[in-house]
């Protein structure tokens, strides 16, 4: 199993460890899922997220290369400034989702799922290299976010960076945190507010050690995989692997946001068109158990009349809401809020309601 | 791991359920729950399936069901008999799982069928043994 930079300080913290897509990471240290979840909502939460894969593209054509591989407008991006966006196939099915940095107009940086690394490296590697330099920098790379309302205030006394100036999406790629050489984005999968550090991998151990003390002082904590799970599924936020794969478009995913047919050619742009046009059979869609029951990943949705209406791609308790929630693909038609379906949860038919939206969001500071 | 993680009076299953014997009037009575070791590999629990009173229970079938934060796990009868109790409260308050596994935290309770069985169970000894052996 491979390890990240981290993996000492997550034994020496008392983490329970799990295999995740090969890789040895903390599924929650000893206060256990829920606390670590709480402590983000309420406070900060750090999390090892140096598995995440960074591939670098450099040269004249850089843009060009990345546009190429992204459904979004590249050309929306200035100088330190970042978008979410999806790759697709040529048939619109997703390769991977992922964030673009801009670091110059000769330089963009994209991470990546790790469970996806080999698999986007060598897509990438494919259609980018004809046109840029194009550079896998994970293993030399570490990645922690620092994530919750928290996370500003406990964070600033470590930089001379101007935190508050950081906008949401906006990436400094030199500063130094906690005496470490690093770069900084306002981005994060919580749905809270909150910042990844990146760092060289050597340095890794040392800034984890002072963002967990940083964290400690306003009764934040470490966070595993197991919360990061349950807080990203409160914001809503998909995850690859579940809620999109090779098979599902950015349409269905509720992804169009981030899929721009009218600008730049990418690949899978004529197959999305034509989606587009003739409309999506399916969408993905948040719900709400409204009977006894905890939805997983995989089990079957039916409609209320009981006909088999799809496949729920997440699910399990919110803590924040005291409810459970999942996601699932639905023919369009049901994907309407208030709209009842059920779960097929080991067996049992548990009463469901679609739901629009996140499930959780945060208050405006 | 201290004696307490795995009381003496009990007996075990490699499914890590327990069961607390008790005799009364010559009929065994078998209170059964999940381990210590079960309720760390589970986490937080947010939900217990348990079945009804009355209802006959076979060694080594499921009765009930654990769903923690991260995952599903099912329950194990550790012998055969017929449910006399049922730890109602554990459906509003999953929690006592977490927080006393051999006493709030208990499922259910059966009027033993077949005392013999009691001999394909493990002591706390065997259990720990049994634990370790599994790397664990």
């Amino acid at each position: 199993m491979q390890r990240t930079p981290l993996y000492e300080s997550h034994l020496r913290l008392g983490a329970k460890m799990v295999d995740f897509g090969g890789w040895a990471m903390p599924v929650s240290y000893a206060g256990g899922i829920i606390d670590e979840h709480r402590a983000t909502r309420q406070a900060v939460g750090v999390f090892d997220v140096c598995h995440m894969g960074e591939i670098h593209f450099r040269g004249e054509r850089a843009a060009q290369a990345v546009q190429r591989l992204i459904t979004n407008d590249i050309g929306r991006l200035t100088d330190g400034r970042a978008l979410y966006t999806v790759a697709c196939l040529p048939t619109g099915g997703i390769v991977d989702d992922l964030i673009v940095y801009r670091i110059s107009a000769t330089h963009y940086l994209t991470v990546v799922n790790a469970a996806n690394l080999e698999k986007d490296r060598a897509w990438f590697f494919e259609h980018a290299r004809p046109l840029c330099d194009v550079t896998d920098a994970s293993a030399e790379t570490g990645l922690i976010a620092f994530q919750g309302p928290g996370a500003k205030h406990a964070l600033q006394p470590l930089t001379k960076l101007g935190l508050g100036d950081l906008a949401s999406f906006a990436y400094v790629d030199s500063c130094e945190i906690a005496g470490v050489k690093a770069s900084i984005a306002r981005t994060g999968y919580t749905g809270e507010d909150g910042f990844e550090i990146f760092c060289d991998a050597k340095d890794a151990a040392t800034l984890w050690d002072r963002l967990v003390e940083a964290a400690a002082g306003i009764g934040g904590k470490p966070v595993g995989l197991g919360a990061r799970d349950t807080l990203r599924l409160e914001a809503r936020l998909p995850l690859y692997g579940n809620d999109l794969d090779d098979t599902t478009t950015p349409l269905e995913a509720g992804l169009g946001w981030v899929v721009k047919l009218e600008g730049a050619d990418f690949i899978g742009r004529e197959a999305l068109r034509a989606q587009s046009a003739s409309g999506v059979k399916r969408k993905l869609c948040g719900f709400e158990m409204t009977g006894r029951g905890i939805a997983r990943h995989g089990y079957p949705l039916f409609d209320s009349e009981g006909h088999p209406s799809g496949t729920t791609t997440s699910g399990g308790p919110a803590p924040t809401l005291g409810k459970n929630i999942g996601l699932g693909y639905l023919p369009v038609g049901l994907d309407r809020a208030g709209e009842r379906i059920s779960v097929d949860c080991r067996g049992k038919r548990v009463d469901a309601e679609v739901v629009k939206g996140p499930f959780y969001k945060r208050g405006r500071a | 791991m201290s004696a307490q993680q795995y009381p003496d009076d009990l007996y075990y299953t490699k499914d890590h359920e327990w069961a607390r014997l008790e005799d009364r009037d010559g009929q065994k009575f078998a209170t059964i729950g999940v381990t210590r070791f079960a309720v760390d590999q589970l986490g937080d629990v947010t939900q217990v399936d348990l079945p009804k009173e009355g209802e006959s229970l076979k060694q080594a079938e499921v009765f009930g069901s654990v769903e923690s934060v991260k995952a599903v796990s099912d329950l194990f009868a550790p012998l055969s008999g017929k449910i006399v109790k049922v730890n109602s409260p554990l459906s509003d308050s999953p929690e006592y799982v977490n927080e006393d596994p051999y006493d709030e935290g208990w499922m259910i309770q059966l009027a033993v069928g077949d005392a013999k069985e009691l001999t394909g169970l493990m002591d706390a000894a065997a259990y720990q043994a049994f634990l370790r052996e599994q790397g664990e």
